[in-house]
């Protein structure tokens, strides 16, 4: 079983959710979407909503693994300015004011141009908890484990619907947090339906592992969120509120909205009845 | 002396003094995919089991003789090779220094050397039991050469391309449709090759179980630089073997473009143990390596992630890749396959880069001296053995990669010449 499963602040936080009878909630923002400023009083406002754990996207030009809401979230960054530094600025300021765990999802280019360690080092510093690398498999991920390791940043692994036994158990073996389920094949983004596979897979991979076990992309109602966790721990939405941000960006009721809408996804996995709430502002 | 001559020159000097020779692993790559410190595969975990089968699939197949049978048929038959390799008599009065010879790629079949590699993969594919193929384009001879194979074998097919890049060589996407592949406009990002990658990974990410991923250029995650090197490296096979029977030796110079990197890397490996042969890759130096519109990636990039694998990049300080400009749309890529990664850093080969003007006047030249019309992107091998040649005596041996033909680059020629073709 995981060494790390114990003295994992994610993994215990997710945990935590569960004795209280609820799921978890990771709400996903892509950090500088429309500037860093804006990024932390999302983030401090959505600690508050009820989510259990904040992922902040690192904009990239190359984002292979995003649908079009994220890739365009990742070009407004980007136009905007934002850099890695500036991303870990952000966190500390994210950190002064809420204790929520925080998560990075970065492709590796950016990560590998700062340098593995150095990155490590301040990630650590600002009070990032974990990292999430979708162009890192485990086969390329020696580095950034033991880096991470040695200074309590978790790698937070990605398992998908094609991912065979083996590879599941080559996985979980180095996975610190939580392990997190792609629901489809396929891109970040919305989806009509949760995915019929789920069950069987959520059910695999805790063969493996007693982490957390999260799933992600395509959820974004209040009820798949609902619908999904009945198969997980914890359900990451992301495409639905960076679509907020793009929607409401500049207006004053942004952050308001955003809150809201945490918190109705939270409400839904709280065993609380999901209401119908007409979001028209 | 000119600048290639006198890079290598310089650049042999250091190597005697340090003892280094340049020598390159022609083994490589290892178990990880990896040349030296440049490849492996940095793909979502999505790909990673379709990445084992391929290689499971390609190590099978490889040596097997049914397979070996079936693709010496399809070069033979299909694609017309060996391709000539031609003592271009008038070029090299013209330039009046060393012999240059001509690997006629343009003659196969759809005019480039893409179609070695598209044949071979999608043999592949077939046995791998793969009803759809996709690919990425950035000229459209990749493309091309992809729904080419993909209608021969009755396959469905889905070729992506940037928009800017779909503008620039409209006739070589009316063809792909003729041959009823499906031409996908790539609208994010740069509007070019890497994005039309970008899409086509996308693509394959949603479509794992049936879908077969035909990388065009030695680029990508393991095992795609090896797998089309070793598809392409026939052009390298021929050339070693045509020189000697037509000069009765080995070349002094193998000079070949790389955007990617497919058709130098196809002609440069089976000389790589051949000490004695240069080998030269001349990028895409655009308006020049000192401006921001350029695709030089190994004259100006460094050591980056991109598209499955790490080598050089074309990137800012904060590890974003940034835009490049080549008048050429299939050098027009900020990454380069990580085997010429290695072998620049070995030293076992040289990377120049020449202009877009140096293209269009090698353009020009091939076609007055010897009535080839070279694709633009040979036209920048054909720039660097330009500078080259006056150099050298008349003992010595340039080896030119044609990698393709220029029809399609008609209308950019014009444009560039400011003669419209619509009138």
């Amino acid at each position: 079983m995981n060494k790390n499963t114990l003295n994992s602040r994610l993994a215990t936080v997710l945990k935590e959710a569960l004795l209280r009878g609820e799921k978890g909630l990771i709400p996903y923002i892509m950090a500088g979407d429309p500037d860093l400023d804006t990024t932390v009083e999302l983030a401090v406002a959505m600690a508050q909503a009820g989510a259990d754990v904040l992922e902040l996207g690192v904009p990239f030009s190359d984002p292979v693994a995003d649908g079009p809401a994220i890739q365009a979230a990742a070009q407004r960054s980007l136009a905007s300015g934002t850099i890695l530094k500036g991303i870990l600025e952000a966190v500390g300021e994210i950190r002064r004011r809420s204790d929520i765990p925080l998560v990075l999802m970065t492709y590796y280019n950016p990560v590998y141009q700062y340098g593995v360690k150095q990155f490590i080092n301040d990630a650590a510093r600002v009070g990032v908890n974990g990292l999430i690398v979708p162009d890192l498999p485990p086969e390329e991920c020696a580095e950034l484990l033991q880096a991470g390791d040695a200074s309590g940043v978790d790698l937070i692994p990605l398992v998908t619907p094609n991912t065979p036994a083996r590879r599941l158990e080559m996985i979980a073996r180095r996975a610190r947090g939580f392990v997190y389920c792609v629901s489809v094949t396929g891109v970040t983004g919305e989806r009509n339906s949760i995915a019929t596979g789920l069950p069987a897979m959520t059910s695999a991979v805790r063969k493996f592992t007693t982490l957390p076990v999260a799933v992600g992309f395509g959820i974004s109602t209040p009820e798949q969120a609902a619908e999904t966790a009945r198969y997980c721990d914890a359900v990451v939405v992301g495409s639905a509120l960076v679509k907020t941000i793009a929607e409401r960006a500049g207006s004053s009721e942004l952050v308001l909205a955003v809150a809201r809408q945490v918190r109705e996804l939270k409400d839904a996995l709280t065993g609380r009845e999901v209401k119908k709430i007409d979001t028209a502002i | 002396m000119s600048t290639v001559a006198h890079k290598v020159a310089t650049e042999h000097a250091q190597k005697t003094v340090t003892g280094n020779c340049g020598a390159a692993n022609t083994a490589l790559p290892d178990d990880r995919g990896y040349y030296g410190g440049f490849g492996g595969t940095f793909v979502p975990e999505t790909i990673m089991p379709a990445l084992e089968e391929l290689i499971d699939a390609y190590r099978r197949f490889r040596d097997d003789s049914d397979f070996r049978q079936e693709l010496q048929y399809y070069l033979q038959h299909y694609v017309g090779r060996p391709s000539p390799l031609y003592f271009a008599r008038g070029l090299t009065e013209y330039l009046g220094g060393a012999r240059i010879y001509l690997k006629r790629e343009d003659l196969n079949h759809t005019g480039a050397h893409k179609i070695n590699n598209t044949v071979g993969q999608v043999l592949l594919a077939r046995r791998m039991g793969k009803q759809r193929i996709i690919a990425e384009t950035g000229a459209g001879q990749h493309g091309v050469a992809t729904a080419t194979v993909a209608a021969m074998f009755d396959l469905q097919c889905a070729i992506y391309m940037g928009e800017e890049d779909i503008r620039r060589q409209s006739l070589n996407v009316f063809r792909m449709r003729l041959l009823g592949a499906k031409v996908v406009p790539v609208t994010s990002g740069s509007r070019t090759l890497k994005d039309a990658m970008n899409e086509a990974m996308r693509d394959w990410v949603t479509n794992i179980d049936d879908t077969y991923y035909l990388i065009g250029s030695v680029a990508g995650p393991h095992p795609y630089p090896s797998l089309v090197r070793d598809f392409q490296k026939v052009i390298g096979e021929e050339a070693r073997r045509q020189i000697v029977e037509q000069a009765g030796r080995l070349p002094d110079y193998v000079v070949a473009c790389v955007g990617g990197g497919s058709n130098a890397m196809g002609i440069f490996h089976p000389f790589i143990e051949d000490g004695g042969v240069n080998l030269i890759g001349v990028e895409a130096a655009g308006h020049g390596l000192d401006t921001d519109l350029h695709s030089a990636t190994l004259s100006k990039g460094r050591p980056g992630v991109l598209h499955g694998s790490l080598s050089y990049l074309l990137q800012d300080g904060d590890g974003q890749v940034i835009p490049v400009h080549s008048i050429s749309a299939g050098l027009d890529y900020p990454g380069v396959g990580p085997e010429h990664s290695y072998l620049k850093d070995s030293g076992r080969a040289v990377y120049v880069a020449a202009t877009d003007r140096e293209a269009l006047d090698a353009f020009k030249i091939l076609c007055r001296t010897e009535g080839i019309i070279p694709a633009l992107e040979s036209a920048h091998a054909l720039a660097g053995a330009v500078r080259l040649a006056p150099e050298l005596s008349r003992d010595e041996i340039i080896i030119v990669n044609l990698s393709g033909r220029g029809d399609k680059d008609v209308h950019t020629v014009a444009e560039e010449m400011g003669v419209s073709l619509n009138e």
